[in-house]
């Protein structure tokens, strides 16, 4: 089954040795973004590399892994990478959150609680959060060193200042810890707070960039805001319109090209929960729950 | 009344002592000394490559010295060596209590950001987390220098070249510092834009009680700006004075020469 | 009486450095003193080292050898040796200077030039706008005026503005170079009154005026300066 000329998780040991000094450096200072020696690896970057390369470093053969793009199971992305590690490692995969060990992620962080025994991978395209501003390396190292942080403001101020709040919506940066500011990945600010004391560990894969970073479990994870402006998470205003979540994070689908749209559950794994359990929004149709049930779980390659 | 024979205003705030800087065998700054006062503005004059720029850097700890030392009388009344300074303290020093006006705005301005952010950093820098009050400081700020606040949202990049280096003192001026260093602020600008950004300096450094070190070659600034003058030559400063002493009264050959190269007006 | 200046056998000599290094002795051996309510005026011909002297007092030509004594905040201070932050003390609170010609501050109103001296010394910019106004109307310059930045002004209005710069402050010596050179008689009789005013307020005054019938109106002693004109 496993290709022979592969090593378990495609990366080889000693690869595998130095990502997890990273993680565990990584770990052992929140937020802070640790270098490594990222390899090239069987698909572009942007598609997720890095988190690509933690998840081969921390995965053992009794995980149960599961990964998502923009909450979705089912993208092309998320499949193939689920597929990669079936292939290269043997390992079971699934769709649900509860029962995933390991969970890979580009863009979101699912709805349903974490727990502890859990690890959320982050795919990250650009670790550092004071790039928008300050374009040298050595200069925001430094300020990471010196934990000046100013510059973030300036960069919530012009929000407001353009468009009367801060309308920065994904990869809202965050204070770790009471020390390092991080760029939480290109998730929406709407799953920032659930960063916030998480019982799961969490670790950030940068490829391109060459940097891992961590949050630890039960780690404090502040949203940077004014005082006059505090931090907002957004959603759109709407019932999923398929399990009617009045409280989870939504996309906005086009239906027509008559300007129709309907607003769906990102995460797919909650919202086909929620239909299993009988819950309806506007748009559902019946088959959805035979759909759902039998889409819930699958064991990739037994 | 103003006192200005206080104990406060009595000790310096800037020492320079022995201040040396050598490339290899090239001496671009030898032996400097002398003291700032708070509230005295000292110009440091002479031609391209006489070693002022380099003592400037010297003086902000921008550059290390290669002999001599750099002192500074922090906030807290204790007067303490600038190399021995930790990275944290001098860049702390460096944009709350100093301020640097480059001669070209764009090295000392983010230019892709907003004028209100371009003041305001300073304050987010030291802690302040009220938009509103950052905004409005800003807001005061730019009025203090003569800039519409209609245009406080525009980034500096639209701005006029005299818009520009106002604002760069607006960023500089807003955290309160008590001491300035200037690079030829007024260096790449129209004669009449010159003239209205010196008479701003000017009042704004009386007003706020600054002490200024203000590299020019421009005799008519220093003679505008400044009570002391420095006039460097070769790495060396040759003669040193009251600024109308020094200019009505020249000693040294350099300086009679320098003085007397001015163009009449 | 405490005395206001004390000179005592001060010399200056210029070294032309661009002209061969020529030495070009100015004054020596100037010797007077000027008591609190006293206007000394210097005489003597054009180029005997008037505006020189007055210069040295203020600080402003340096002093080879010799003693320029101050009184300053109760103190004798020697100028010809102090520090330059002393001198700029002693400009702030003792001495003030009417120079022969205006250094106009671009940009800067009329009013605002004049009420400059007090309100370095601390006064309300509106106290001081006040006396300022005071002082232009009596020198008869006309409110439309007060406004505009006096470098547009003719001669004869820009010399009042700084009389009036000069004389607003309450500062215990004072300096006169050619005070009413440019003025016509209404606006000399103008600056007799305000000597006169300042010697009744005890104020020590060096002037020099061309003038005679001026000179005779407000000098209370004359000093010959060719006695110190340096043999060359």
């Amino acid at each position: 089954m496993n290709a022979p000329a592969y090593n378990f998780a495609y990366l080889d040991e000693q690869t595998k040795r130095m990502i997890r000094r990273a993680i565990l450096k990584a770990i052992a200072i929140p937020g802070y973004q640790v270098p490594f020696a990222s390899r090239e690896m069987p698909m572009p970057y942007g598609w997720g590399t890095g988190g690509v390369q933690v998840t081969a470093a921390i995965l053992g053969p009794q995980d149960v892994l599961k990964v998502i793009d923009q909450g979705s199971d089912d993208t092309t992305n998320a499949i193939s990478i689920r597929k990669f590690f079936a292939k290269t490692a043997g390992v079971a995969t699934t769709t649900s959150t509860e029962e995933a060990t390991v969970i890979q992620t580009r863009h979101r962080i699912p709805e349903a609680s974490l727990h502890a025994n859990q690890v959320l991978v982050y795919q990250v395209p650009i670790p550092e959060p004071l790039r928008f501003l300050e374009p040298r390396e050595t200069e925001t190292r430094r300020m990471h060193a010196l934990a000046e942080y100013g510059l973030m403001h300036v960069k919530l101020y012009e929000d407001i200042a353009r468009f009367g709040h801060i309308a920065t919506a994904y990869a809202y940066p965050v204070k770790v810890n009471a020390r390092y500011v991080m760029d939480p990945s290109p998730t929406p600010k709407f799953d920032n707070p659930k960063m916030d004391n998480c019982p799961a560990l969490q670790l950030f894969g940068a490829g391109r960039e060459k940097r891992i970073y961590a949050i630890p479990p039960h780690t404090k994870v502040v949203s940077l805001d004014f005082e006059d402006h505090p931090f907002e998470p957004y959603r759109f205003n709407a019932p999923c319109a398929l399990c009617g979540a009045e409280n989870s994070y939504l996309d906005e689908i086009v239906t027509d090209d008559k300007g129709s749209r309907m607003f769906v559950c990102s995460d797919t794994d909650y919202c086909e929960g929620r239909q299993a359990a009988g819950h309806h929004g506007a748009l559902s149709a019946a088959p959805y729950k035979d759909k759902a049930q039998g889409k819930a779980r699958e064991k990739a390659n037994g | 009344m103003a006192d200005f024979d206080t104990l406060e205003a009595d000790r310096p705030l800037l020492i320079a002592d022995g201040l040396s800087k050598s490339y290899g065998r090239i001496a671009a700054c030898r032996d400097v000394s002398f003291s700032l006062y708070p509230g005295e503005v000292l110009a440091i004059v002479g031609e391209s490559g006489s070693g002022k720029s380099t003592l400037l850097q010297l003086l902000s700890g921008q550059l290390a010295a290669s002999g001599g030392q750099v002192s500074y009388r922090m906030r807290d009344g204790v007067t303490r060596d600038l190399a021995a300074l930790g990275e944290a303290e001098r860049r702390l020093l460096f944009r709350t209590d100093w301020g640097f006006v480059h001669q070209d705005p764009a090295q000392g301005l983010r230019m892709a950001v907003s004028a209100g952010a371009n003041v305001g950093e300073r304050l987010m820098a030291v802690g302040w987390n009220h938009y509103g009050r950052i905004r409005e400081s800003a807001s005061d700020w730019l009025t203090r220098v003569e800039i519409d606040v209609a245009r406080i949202d525009d980034a500096p990049r639209t701005y006029s070249g005299g818009m520009r280096q106002r604002l760069q003192i607006a960023r500089n001026l807003v955290t309160g510092p008590r001491l300035v260093f200037m690079d030829e602020p007024t260096g790449g600008l129209d004669v009449s834009v010159q003239a209205r950004l010196l008479d701003l300096l000017r009042n704004l450094v009386a007003e706020l009680h600054l002490a200024v070190v203000i590299v020019t070659h421009d005799l008519a600034v220093a003679r505008l700006l400044s009570h002391r003058v420095m006039v460097m030559k070769g790495g060396r400063v040759i003669e040193t004075g009251l600024t109308d002493q020094v200019l009505d009264d020249p000693r040294e050959p350099y300086t009679q020469l320098l003085v007397s190269s001015i163009l009449p007006p | 009486m405490t005395v206001m200046i004390d000179i005592a056998d001060a010399n200056k000599t210029f070294t032309m450095h661009l002209q061969g290094g020529i030495e070009l002795p100015v004054v020596r051996g100037v010797t007077f003193q000027v008591q609190p309510g006293e206007c000394v005026v210097l005489s003597g011909p054009s180029g005997a080292g008037k505006s020189s002297i007055l210069k040295m007092i203020f600080g402003n030509y340096r002093c080879d050898s010799g003693r320029i004594g101050i009184r300053h905040r109760g103190m004798l201070i020697d100028l010809a040796t102090a520090e330059p932050r002393q001198v700029l003390n002693v400009r702030r609170a003792t001495i003030g200077y009417v120079s022969q010609f205006l250094r106009a501050v671009p940009r800067v109103a009329t009013i605002d030039v004049v009420a400059e001296p007090l309100i370095v010394n601390g006064l309300s910019r509106a106290d001081a706008q006040a006396r300022a106004g005071e002082l232009l109307h009596r020198l008869n310059i006309p409110e439309r005026l007060w406004q505009l930045p006096p470098a547009t002004f003719s001669g004869g209005e820009q010399q009042r503005v700084n009389i009036a710069r000069g004389f607003i402050s309450d500062l215990p010596i004072l300096l006169l170079d050619e005070p009413t050179a440019s003025l016509d008689a209404a606006n000399r009789a103008v600056v007799v009154e305000l000597v006169a005013e300042k010697k009744r307020q005890g104020v020590a005054m060096v002037a020099i005026v061309h003038d005679d019938e001026i000179r005779h109106l407000i000098a209370d002693r004359i000093v010959d300066v060719t006695s110190f004109a340096a043999a060359a």
